[in-house]
């Protein structure tokens, strides 16, 4: 009898040995399969921001030309005296300076046409930023001054080796004669690429030089602020009330919780329609105002953040619950001090991934007109602006060669925001957690 | 004795055997409860029994038999079963539990509740002790609160272990200290009775003995039901034992009585390990 049993203890011994040879190749397997999809991942995500940040460097940087600016009363077109009023200053004429001091550096350059083209060697904006210096500085008045002003976009371009000097002349946005010119100022040392700060200071503009993203993150942070301070307590309220106090078995109930599972999958452009519809049309609040982008990704963040609160105050355990009631406390004191203290870490990620999700949205915000082009820096909810991934959207739809290194760094920047908003749901998170 | 097969004797079980009901004064008084889970699924059958004052009930019967649902019954823990009814009438000193009137949670801060896990919150000892008399206002200062709690640890048997790290969480504490410290914290909100499910089925044999001692000791000033599993430490600490099968209260007897000389067969072949 015992014989027996030693024997097919044997038997068993040897078939599971066989078997084993088998599990432990299948269980290598799938560790190969494991280690080559997180390769994959590794290599796009890699590639992906080495692009990205490889096509931004340009827009990080900005030329800037040396000119002699003579700030002469005739030049300003004022009348010579002692003072000005600030008004007075504000509508002296800047226009010729920048050119007049050009065409004292190339004095063969005689013909309208060529002047035309030396004239625009400096950026539209730089009689501003003149005026500015100005209004800011009057005893400039009368005197002359090496100022560095800001290049053209193309000089901008081919400063920074983005175009080829050795193709044909006919393919080339910078023509010969261009060349010359900025061979000698280059040897004058004239030339110097400068850190681009205004770049995160400035709003938009057309000229690729002169625009700037700080209205699109004033814009986003405002659209954000709204999305938060509606979507966090509505959803957390609302996922509380279902989880805890909503009827169990109950159809109506049902209902809710599977339109709110269905809300979260629906496309977010619907939403931006919904929007233009219920707060533009019917509401009447202004178009490309951040308070209506807000309440449109209010919208769609609510099922998210619903979903993961539910789903957080799912986890904690049933034995923490009893415990609080067993020694008296009401529902709602169990509630806020235990289940949402120990639901917190999972209700901060889940939001904090809807609030990153809306930051990163941009197609219910065309429909309700944040495209719109807006070269001020909003100042509140109700004034016009855009939103990061609209800029980025905008730029890269635009003509001129220098969007492309502006549209990789506004998308820099949203990677760093996204990157950011990740990394404080961790430090929440690890913050949060209760340690058992 | 009756005797027969369990089926059988089941079959015509009429009322509970032995002395459910005390002559004296009750602190709680069970007559005639029935529960009935969701679909009506009924988990036990006209259980009338009395919880005296400054005794220790023990409730024994195999898995399933409804031990924890007459339990939890005493301070309607099951209020918060969906779908779990309760017929019949429990008092506390006189008063009806499940009438309107009655808040569970004023009956929960007098009829406390030890579970069979350790589940004290993820907080610190101190703060774990004195949740309940912050929640009731018990203590009018923080001198009052401490001395309420350092009063429930001593009861406890754990404020020599922990009366230097008051602070550390409570959840760092080994089972049977969590569980003392579970106690602690039912005894700090000083109900009338005390409900305990199974409260050493996770500990050792030392921790189950410390516990034991204080259920003697808790039993001067408290009413204590217990559920337990173990017949010795029904044996050992129990006034009265009640023996519950499929849902019925077989038999309530003075604790030696139903060990030595058990009045109904079912009791009898659970005791002697016949049962089933
Ligand atoms: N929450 C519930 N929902 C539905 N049925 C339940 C629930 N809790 C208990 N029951 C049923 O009620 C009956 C009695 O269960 P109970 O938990 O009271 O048994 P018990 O005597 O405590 O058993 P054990 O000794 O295993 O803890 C069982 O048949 C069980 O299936
Ligand atoms: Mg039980």
């Amino acid at each position: 009898m015992w014989l027996e049993d030693i024997e097919s203890n044997m038997n068993n011994t040897k078939i599971v040995q066989a078997s084993l040879k088998k599990r432990y190749a299948k269980e290598r397997r799938f560790k190969a399969y494991g280690i080559f999809s997180i390769s994959l991942s590794l290599l796009f995500l890699s590639f992906l921001l080495f692009d990205i940040t490889h096509k931004a460097m340009p827009a990080f940087t900005q030329t800037y030309l040396k000119l002699d600016i003579d700030f002469s009363y005739k030049n300003l077109k004022l009348k010579e005296g002692s003072r000005y009023s600030e008004k007075e200053l504000f509508s002296a004429s800047y226009r010729q300076l920048t050119s007049k001091s050009l065409y004292e550096i190339f004095p063969e350059v005689t013909n309208r046409k060529d002047k035309k083209v030396l004239r625009n060697f400096v950026s539209s904006g730089a009689q501003y930023n003149l005026r500015d210096l100005v209004i800011e500085n009057p005893s400039l008045i009368g005197t002359k001054k090496s100022i560095w002003v800001l290049a053209d976009d193309d000089i901008d371009s081919f400063a920074k080796g983005l175009i080829d000097r050795n193709l044909p002349e006919s393919e080339r946005r910078i023509k010969d004669n261009q060349l010359v010119w900025i061979d000698t100022l280059e040897a004058d040392n004239r030339i110097e690429k400068r850190l681009n700060i205004g770049f995160l200071t400035q709003g938009d503009s057309r000229e690729p030089e002169q625009a700037g993203i700080w209205g699109a993150i004033k814009g986003s942070f405002f659209t954000m602020l709204i999305t938060l301070i509606l979507s966090f307590p509505i959803g957390v309220a609302a996922a509380v009330y279902l989880e805890e106090f909503a009827p169990k078995n109950n159809w109506f109930v049902d209902l809710i919780e599977v339109n709110i599972n269905n809300l979260a999958a629906v496309p977010s452009v619907v939403f931006g329609i919904l929007g233009l519809a219920v707060y533009i049309n019917l509401f009447g609040l202004p178009r490309s105002a951040p308070l209506v982008g807000g309440l449109v990704l209010f919208l769609m963040t609510l099922p998210t953040i619903i979903i993961a609160t539910r789903a957080a105050i799912k986890s904690v355990p049933p034995s923490i619950r009893e415990a609080a009631l067993g020694v008296g406390a009401s529902k709602m004191q169990m509630i806020s001090h235990h289940v949402l203290p120990l639901a917190m870490p999972g209700i901060l990620t889940g939001s904090i991934i809807g609030m990153a999700q809306a930051l990163g949205e941009s197609a219910p915000l065309l429909m309700i007109g944040m495209v719109a082009f807006v070269a001020d820096i909003p100042q509140g909810f109700m004034d016009p602006s855009t939103v990061l991934p609209v800029q980025i959207f905008i730029w890269s739809d635009s003509p001129e060669r220098a969007f492309i290194a502006l549209t990789s760094a506004a998308i820099v920047v949203l990677l760093i925001f996204l990157f950011l908003m990740n990394l404080l749901a961790i430090i929440l998170r690890k913050k949060f957690e209760t340690r058992w | 004795m009756r005797k027969g097969t369990d089926v059988e004797l089941l079959q015509n079980l009429g009322d509970t055997v032995g002395k459910p009901l005390i002559d004296g004064d009750s602190r709680m008084s069970c007559s005639k409860v029935d529960v009935f889970y969701n679909n009506n699924n009924q988990a036990i059958f006209d259980i009338s029994v009395d919880l005296g004052k400054n005794e220790i009930l023990a409730m024994i019967g195999p898995s399933g038999c409804g031990k924890s649902t007459l339990l939890r019954c005493l301070n309607r823990m099951n209020d918060t079963i969906e779908g779990c009814k309760v017929e019949g009438e429990i008092t506390l000193d006189g008063i009806d539990v499940y009438s309107k009137n009655i808040d569970p949670v004023l009956l929960r801060s007098n009829v406390g509740m030890v579970f069979q896990k350790p589940n004290p919150f993820p907080k610190s000892i101190y703060d774990n002790v004195a949740y309940g008399p912050r929640l009731h206002g018990l203590a009018r200062n923080g001198a009052e609160l401490d001395d309420l709690v350092e009063e429930s640890l001593i009861k406890s048997g754990l404020w020599k272990e922990t009366k230097d790290r008051l602070n550390k969480p409570g959840t760092g504490l080994s089972g049977g200290q969590q569980q003392r410290l579970c106690i602690a914290r039912t005894i700090a909100v000083k109900p009338e009775v005390i409900l305990m499910d199974e409260p050493t089925s996770a500990l050792d044999p030392i921790a189950t003995a410390t516990i034991e001692e204080l259920m003697y000791e808790l039993k001067s000033s408290y009413t204590i039901a217990v559920v337990t599993h173990s017949m010795q430490q029904a044996a050992r600490i129990s006034d009265r034992t009640a023996y519950f099968h499929l849902g019925r209260l077989v038999e309530v007897n003075e604790t030696n009585k139903v060990f030595t000389n058990p009045e109904h067969e079912l009791t009898e072949n659970y005791i002697t390990g016949r049962f089933g």
